[in-house]
């Protein structure tokens, strides 16, 4: 490299030029998302910054802070997100737990009943609950049959159905990440610490805990920025009752044709998002949070 | 000693004292996979009401729904909508994938980035934009606008798919094929290639399946004439439970247990 030869400037400029040709591969698919998505994004945010004579004004912002319906739109949303995230933790950290304690065939198995529904439509399974937990379903026939109780319980159409389907749908999302992580902490530190006089309860919580938690805290944050965005679940599975953000958008354009509303709320549902994603990449690298959704 | 009482762990922990872990860990999986499948049977109940399991078998909603003019309309349209994303997406991001994965410009990685942000800004933000813009250049309601925001969508999906196995392709052979006289598109085209190909199938069925699967976006810019099979369940599961949708719900779980299947055949094999 440093034995410059006579053709030395030629060669790195026909690098330079080479390289920047590659780079230039990318061009139909950059055009793409810039036509599908940050033209129609970026529009949509100067739009939540114009009132109708198309002057610059926050009132779009302003409404927000002022009309309760939003305030609680936020709550729903935040409530909802979190006893996901938690019911999820909950469930999908001693499932993670068991399948990487199995042999690699076993766990593999099992891994089918967790991909299958990752990979079946949202709407099918949305079906499949309403199925189950309406009035006249199986589970309230099931359990009316058997005498557990006399009533049909109110499953869904509200927010218990909502919780229901999302966990359904997010549970995957947690538990994939942290099965990973789970797997790669060295068997024989649990072994050192029993040796050294642990016990076994006392192993996992000194050894195995601390380690699977940067898993962890990856399949938690992907959960819950992926529940701020939901839109089907609450629509259907919520009955109408439980309005998120995405649902709160979707009326504001279908029943009032208010596109700086819509707008505005769009652009805090996006700012709220990346600045979990940001917060995220500060603690994790970014293709461990974004990978995490596509294994 | 029994099966129950050998250690199961490290740290000596026996399979008996670990039987409620076994349990719930079980309940969780019954959780996960039971509900998609119960709608298997139902589609062949020959009831108008939910019953479980069927008194009565029959094709009655499966004849019903090939009856339909209107849901075999919606069929078409999700299948030609995910056979074009597939081959708009693919070639498209497998070049994107490769040029940024073999300019190693600084430029590249944040382009990169740009190209995965598909993935996290919230769907219905880009379905009411895309909307917006669409209607101001005519193509809502169009297959063409369809099969472009959908090809967004899956685009991230092909980069990631493409970009793994470019990471572990030796890029000497392309040094080599060019040391040898060919062109970089041609030593791209015989050398690379090639030997990515599985995960080039891999990455098309899953375009296939991202706009086959897509709700969102449909509701909004996939009416009329070109109105998907996802929107219209949409509709039907927000108005009254057809049983129909059961048959519906069974074909759709062939059509993606067997595009996932391929995939991950493809996605696997490695020559």
């Amino acid at each position: 490299m440093h034995d410059d030869g006579p053709n030395a400037a030629g060669l790195k400029r026909d690098e330079r030029r080479e390289r920047l040709a590659l780079l230039g591969l990318s061009a139909p698919a950059l055009l793409l998302v810039f036509v599908t998505m940050v033209l129609p994004v970026g529009w949509l945010f100067a739009l939540s910054f114009l009132a109708d004579d198309a002057t610059f004004s926050l009132e779009h912002y302003r409404r927000m802070l002022e009309q309760p319906s939003y305030g609680r739109t936020f709550v729903t949303t935040f409530k909802v997100s979190v006893f996901t995230t938690a019911l999820c933790i909950g469930l999908g950290y001693p499932l993670a737990y068991a399948l990487s304690q199995m042999s690699r065939r076993a766990a593999g198995l099992c891994l089918i009943a967790v991909l299958l529904p990752f990979w079946t439509s949202l709407l099918v399974r949305t079906y499949a609950w309403l199925v189950l937990l309406q009035r006249k379903g199986l589970i309230n026939e099931w359990g009316i049959g058997l005498g557990w109780w006399d009533e049909p319980l109110a499953l869904v159409h509200n927010l218990t159905g909502t919780l229901i389907g999302m966990v359904h749908i997010m549970l995957p999302f947690l538990v994939l990440p942290l099965l990973a992580a789970m797997r790669s902490i060295d068997a024989d530190l649990l072994k050192a610490a029993a040796n050294l006089g642990a016990s076994p309860a006392r192993a996992f919580r000194t050894v195995f805990l601390p380690l699977s938690l940067p898993g962890l805290l990856a399949g938690t944050l992907i959960v819950f920025i992926l529940c701020l965005g939901f839109y089907v679940t609450p629509a259907v599975l919520g009955g109408g009752k439980v309005i998120m953000v995405s649902n709160h958008i979707a009326n504001d354009i279908e029943l009032f044709f208010n596109w700086g509303a819509a707008s505005a709320l769009g652009v805090v549902l996006l700012v709220l998002t990346l600045a979990l994603l940001w917060a995220a990449t500060r603690l994790l690298r970014l293709e461990q949070v974004l990978g995490g959704s596509h294994r | 000693m029994s099966w129950l009482d050998r250690a199961a762990s490290d740290t000596q922990v026996t399979h008996r004292q670990r039987l409620w872990l076994y349990a719930l860990a079980a309940l969780v999986l019954a959780f996960l996979a039971l509900p998609t499948l119960i709608v298997i049977p139902m589609s062949f109940s020959g009831s108008q009401y939910l019953e479980f399991p069927p008194r009565e078998w029959s094709l009655r909603w499966y004849r019903n729904y090939l009856g339909s003019s209107s849901w075999m309309q919606a069929t078409a349209t999700s299948f030609q909508a995910g056979a074009l994303t597939m081959l708009v997406a693919t070639p498209l991001g497998t070049l994107a994938a490769y040029g940024l994965f073999a300019s190693h410009l600084r430029a590249a990685r944040w382009l990169h980035t740009l190209m995965l942000t598909p993935i996290i800004v919230p769907v219905i933000l880009v379905a009411i934009g895309v909307f917006y813009v669409y209607v101001k250049i005519r193509l809502v309601n169009s297959l063409a606008g369809i099969v472009l925001a959908h090809s967004m969508l899956a685009l991230p999906l092909v980069m990631l798919v493409v970009g793994s196995a470019l990471k572990s392709f030796d890029m000497n052979q392309e040094m080599v094929a060019r040391s040898l006289g060919a062109s970089r598109a041609r030593a791209f085209w015989t050398v690379t290639l090639p030997q990515i190909r599985f995960s080039l199938v891999s990455a098309a069925l899953l375009s296939f399946l991202t706009s086959f699967d897509e709700v969102i976006l449909a509701l909004f810019i996939a009416g009329g004439n070109n109105s998907t099979l996802t929107r219209n369940m949409f509709n039907a599961l927000r108005d009254q439970i057809d049983p129909t949708i059961a048959a519906i719900s069974t074909l759709m779980i062939v059509v993606t247990t067997l595009g996932l299947l391929l995939a991950q055949f493809y996605g696997r094999k490695r020559d």
